[in-house]
């Protein structure tokens, strides 16, 4: 592979790139579901490419290929040159780079268990026993699983020196069970809606997740939703269960704190930030109690930001971004990083595969755990009257990322301190930096999940990757709930 | 850029490669340039080369799917594998049908008896084939210079495209598309302001982004100093885009698949008057403004259906399997016409079919944007929507934001820019409230497919909450 990536870096410095990065991966991915008793889909993918980044007279271009020959190499390195030239005719600056040291490096996920050695047969199994653990509560009109496992394998080489390899392996699961009565279709999900959980792990993951052992309790919750009562409109004290805090942090944190869309680079798609650069140690972004990173080393855990450098040869890093409630940091690349004063990458440039362009991407955004022991029933315990809400239904955010309407599938009245009742269709609303300065209480650290992500959309073309979000049962106050059934 | 010749010759590599009863072969890919810019410079620009060659397999009511970007011999043997030992592992699919063949694929005349046989229209355009990075550059060129004239910042993209899409199985069904594609989308920022334009068309000509880039900055301007509105329920002018993003949120449910999932909202409503008299709705990929290719993911030829007919859900669309299966099903009395419309997904899957060609029908009395402004006391009017989420699938309910040029009409003028207001809404209630339309037109959008379809305005369109800027 270096060969390759040096046929395109020879052509590309003889062309007369100042600069120049090869990345050729190769990607492979199972997919398997079920519906209602049978296999729904069924199939394996591979794709293997490589594409060139260049800068030519202060400005970018990008080339890729699936041809590894060395005559369509080098003709999409010479293209990638050409598309620089093209980009510069309309430039008001040339693009700064932070400095970056090589590195000859490698790297691969901690695993226990290869997913791809499991057989077909053991995994579909699996999830016809969850299928019929579904179907067989009575109500149940539809079920699905699936199971998804993803193994990605990289070599960065660049013009500055740097050589990394990298593997990287993804495990995915969840499933849903639809209950339809009369006019009102309800649904619930484990682990988490859209796919369930996914982590850079494993097939161990898929023995952790306990899928089989909880799929009677959620389909049952699903029928029991047509007997729950709507869930009130108002102002309430809510607490969010973890995986509905982890979206709560991709939508309302996570993106705001790109520095390419504060810069206005994502403005025409994904939208600009209400973040713009003088916030930066001055915003009060949440309570005192609100601690968030931006952490893609191992250490932080398998989530789905976990690397050990990113596609422009970064090492992985942790960067502060609240600090007791002050925001303190965005995610940044070599090229943004001088626009906040900084000499060196967050490294965060990530590229969905081989044929797409680095971006600043979310690594692991995660809200700390609190510091002191605080379960889930210990905070429904001290709240007079709130609204807990469990697993997201739907999510929607402004293009600057101030308000927000998230639906869930299950919500639990509180009176004090106890369930008094489930409610159904349960939604809240609000103002980003309103919202996670009205936080009263995190439960700690046994109670806190790294959620993957795996479908976060972005860039044009649009490139989805996967990210992490650490988050434990949390309480907010005075929230809107219900405005999503306002009038309607 | 693969032919139909050189992917033929790849089908009967894997035809010999190939140990299962039946093997169908999906080939797609192509060149796609992306020319993206911002803050008045390009600041993206990509180019990318790709072909996907994707082998089902199928063994007697068991099918598997693999698929690879190399056509080697040695890759092409491991994906043939690949897909045989998936299948070969599955349960067997009673409803699993033999592929089809070129006989069946075409399906009956595509069109009324009025109509005679339609024909898809040509949809490569050489000269959008082989526009250069630096003719997208130019035309880049022109919309800084438009922005700077207005003292504006501009951020979008201009991409073209040249792609094929092909099918063969070894029943001796063969098909072949050949496309190509521009687009330009174009964002105007002011100081407390924004406007923004997309068009796409098969042809680079036909579009035009000095005027694309004008009317984005004329929405700019014009909301500039935005007022802020109480939430409530509004009178509305959806501009196209914004038409298309919300409405086809419900497109997914015009699926037999969908309606034996129970999870469509139009379960137990086929037939019904669900939306107003002045509602009719077709998929037409023949449609002279439409776009793609005429086949499904079986190489099934795609029909021309009625979907809505004057506020009644008519029908919806099938693949071959989910017809049979509807055929069986408790629903088969009360689902309206049932038959393979050409609207499948490659095989296997889960959601089954879904129209993708949508077009809407000319109202009786159209009128201009200006003359719904006119008319109108007092609105809202609305560029474009943003981030659309299903809150509730039954009455469906939609959640999003207005976006990039909301203004209040007042007394049949534009008066002011507004500050963005989130809606929740029901799509029924919605199309149910329809007083008058714009002739439609090929539209897009950034949440749903491209349509051919009207502007709309709306009563009581239904905004809950108000956001900051």
């Amino acid at each position: 592979m270096q060969q390759i990536a040096n046929w395109a870096l020879n052509i590309a410095a003889l062309r007369g790139a100042t600069y120049a990065d090869a990345r050729i991966v190769a990607q492979r991915s199972r997919a398997l579901t079920t519906k209602n008793g049978k296999v729904g889909s069924a199939s394996d993918s591979e794709s293997v490419g490589m594409s060139v980044r260049v800068l030519a007279d202060g400005a970018w271009g990008f080339a890729a290929s699936e041809n590894l020959s060395r005559a369509a190499v080098e003709a999409t390195a010479a293209h990638a040159v050409e598309i620089a030239r093209a980009s510069a005719r309309v430039k008001l600056h040339d693009v700064q780079m932070a400095p970056e040291k090589s590195v000859t490096a490698e790297w691969a996920t901690p695993y226990q268990i290869d997913p791809f050695s499991i057989s077909v047969e053991h995994n579909i199994d699996l999830l016809l026993k969850i299928d019929s653990e579904l179907r067989g509560v009575e109500g149940v009109t539809l079920a699905e699983t699936n199971l998804n496992f993803n193994r990605e394998e990289s070599w960065f080489v660049s013009s500055e020196g740097s050589d990394i390899h990298q593997t990287k392996y993804t495990t995915g699961a969840g499933y849903a069970a639809y209950a339809f009565a009369g006019n009102e279709i309800q649904k619930r999900s484990y682990p988490t809606s859209y796919g369930g959980q996914w982590q850079n792990k494993g097939y161990e993951l898929i023995e952790e997740l306990k899928l089989l052992e909880n799929a009677r309790r959620i389909a049952e919750e699903a029928v029991a939703l047509h007997r729950a009562d709507q869930c009130p409109e108002g102002t309430f004290d809510i607490i969010l269960e973890s995986s509905q805090l982890g979206l709560q942090i991709h939508e309302s944190v996570g993106h705001p704190i790109e520095l390419d869309r504060v810069l206005g680079m994502e403005a025409n798609f994904a939208g600009t930030s209400f973040l713009t650069l003088d916030k930066l140690r001055h915003l009060r972004y949440g309570s005192d109690l609100v601690n968030v990173v931006a952490d893609a080393r191992q250490e932080h855990g398998p989530g789905l930001g976990t690397f050990g450098y990113d596609d422009e040869g970064v090492p992985a890093q942790c960067t502060n971004i609240i600090t007791n409630g002050l925001f303190t940091g965005y995610l940044s690349s070599r090229e943004t990083a001088h626009t906040i004063g900084e000499n060196r990458s967050g490294g965060t440039l990530r590229a969905e595969g081989w044929n797409r362009l680095p971006m600043i991407r979310m690594t692991n955004i995660s809200l700390h755990p609190g510091e002191r022991p605080l379960s889930l029933e210990q905070l429904i315990a001290s709240t007079d009257h709130g609204i807990l809400m469990e697993t997201n239904r739907s999510w929607s955010i402004d293009d600057k990322r101030y308000n927000f309407q998230f639906g869930c599938e299950i919500g639990w009245e509180i009176k004090n301190g106890r369930r008094a009742r489930m409610v159904k269709n349960p939604s809240y609303s609000g103002i980003t930096t309103e919202f996670w300065n009205s936080l009263d209480a995190i439960c700690s650290r046994d109670e806190w999940t790294l959620w993957g992500t795996p479908n976060c959309g972005k860039g044009q073309p649009q490139q989805v990757m996967g990210t992490g979000h650490g988050a434990a049962p949390s309480r907010f106050r005075k929230i809107r709930v219900g405005s999503a059934f306002k009038n309607s | 850029m693969l032919t139909q010749d050189i992917a033929a010759d790849i089908f009967d590599r894997v035809k010999k490669l190939s140990s299962s009863d039946e093997v169908e072969v999906f080939l797609t890919g192509g060149r796609f340039s992306l020319t993206r810019f911002a803050n008045n410079t390009i600041h993206q620009n990509v180019a990318e080369e790709n072909h996907t060659i994707s082998v089902r397999a199928a063994f007697g009511g068991r099918t598997a799917r693999a698929s690879s970007n190399k056509f080697d011999d040695e890759s092409l043997r491991r994906v043939v594998e690949a897909s045989e030992s998936l299948a070969r592992v599955q349960h067997p699919d009673p409803d699993l049908l033999p592929m089809p063949d070129a006989r069946e694929a075409a399906g009956k005349a595509n069109g009324t008896a009025d109509e005679g046989v339609r024909v898809t229209p040509s949809r490569h355009f050489a000269s959008t084939a082989e526009t250069t990075p630096e003719l997208r550059a130019e035309g880049v060129q022109h919309i800084v210079t438009v922005a700077d004239r207005h003292k504006l910042t501009t951020a979008g993209t201009y991409s073209s495209n040249e792609w094929v899409e092909g099918i063969f199985n070894s029943r001796g069904l063969h098909r072949w598309h050949r496309q190509t594609s521009a687009e330009i989308s174009i964002t105007m920022i002011g100081g407390d302001s924004s406007g923004w334009q997309k068009a796409n068309s098969p042809d680079a000509a036909n579009l035009n982004p000095l005027a694309l880039a004008e009317t984005a900055a004329k929405k700019a301007a014009d909301s500039a100093q935005p007022i802020e509105l109480a939430p409530g329920k509004y009178t509305v002018i959806l501009e196209p885009a914004a038409v298309l993003d919300i409405v086809g949120f419900m497109f997914w449910d015009y699926s037999g698949t969908s309606i034996l999932d129970q999870r469509s909202f139009l379960t137990d409503r086929i037939g019904t008057k669900l939306f107003g008299d002045n509602i009719t709705v077709w998929d037409d990929v023949n449609h002279p403004l439409q776009s793609g290719s005429p086949f499904d993911g079986e190489g099934m030829t795609r029909q021309r259906i009625p979907l809505i007919e004057n506020g009644v859900v008519t029908r919806v669309v099938y693949a071959r399997a989910t017809a049979a299966r509807m055929n069986r099903s408790e629903y088969k009395e009360s689902a309206g016409p049932i038959d393979p419309t050409g609207h499948g997904f490659l095989l296997p899957n889960e959601t089954g079919e879904m129209p993708v060609n949508i077009v809407f029908a000319a109202p009786r009395d159209p009128q201009t944007l200006e003359q719904m402004i006119a008319s109108t006391e007092r609105g809202v009017l609305v560029t474009r929507l943003w981030y659309i989420r299903e809150v509730e699938p039954y009455e469906k309910i939609c959640t999003g934001m207005t976006r990039d040029g909301t203004f209040l009409i007042e007394n049949g003028r534009v008066k002011n820019g507004i500050r963005n207001f989130r809606f929740n809404e029901s799509l029924i209630h919605m199309l149910s409230n329809v007083t008058t339309m714009s002739l439609p037109a090929r539209s897009s959008g950034e949440e749903s497919m491209d349509m051919v379809v009207p502007a709309m305005k709306i009563d009581e369109f239904n905004f809950t909450e108000v956001t900051r800027f």
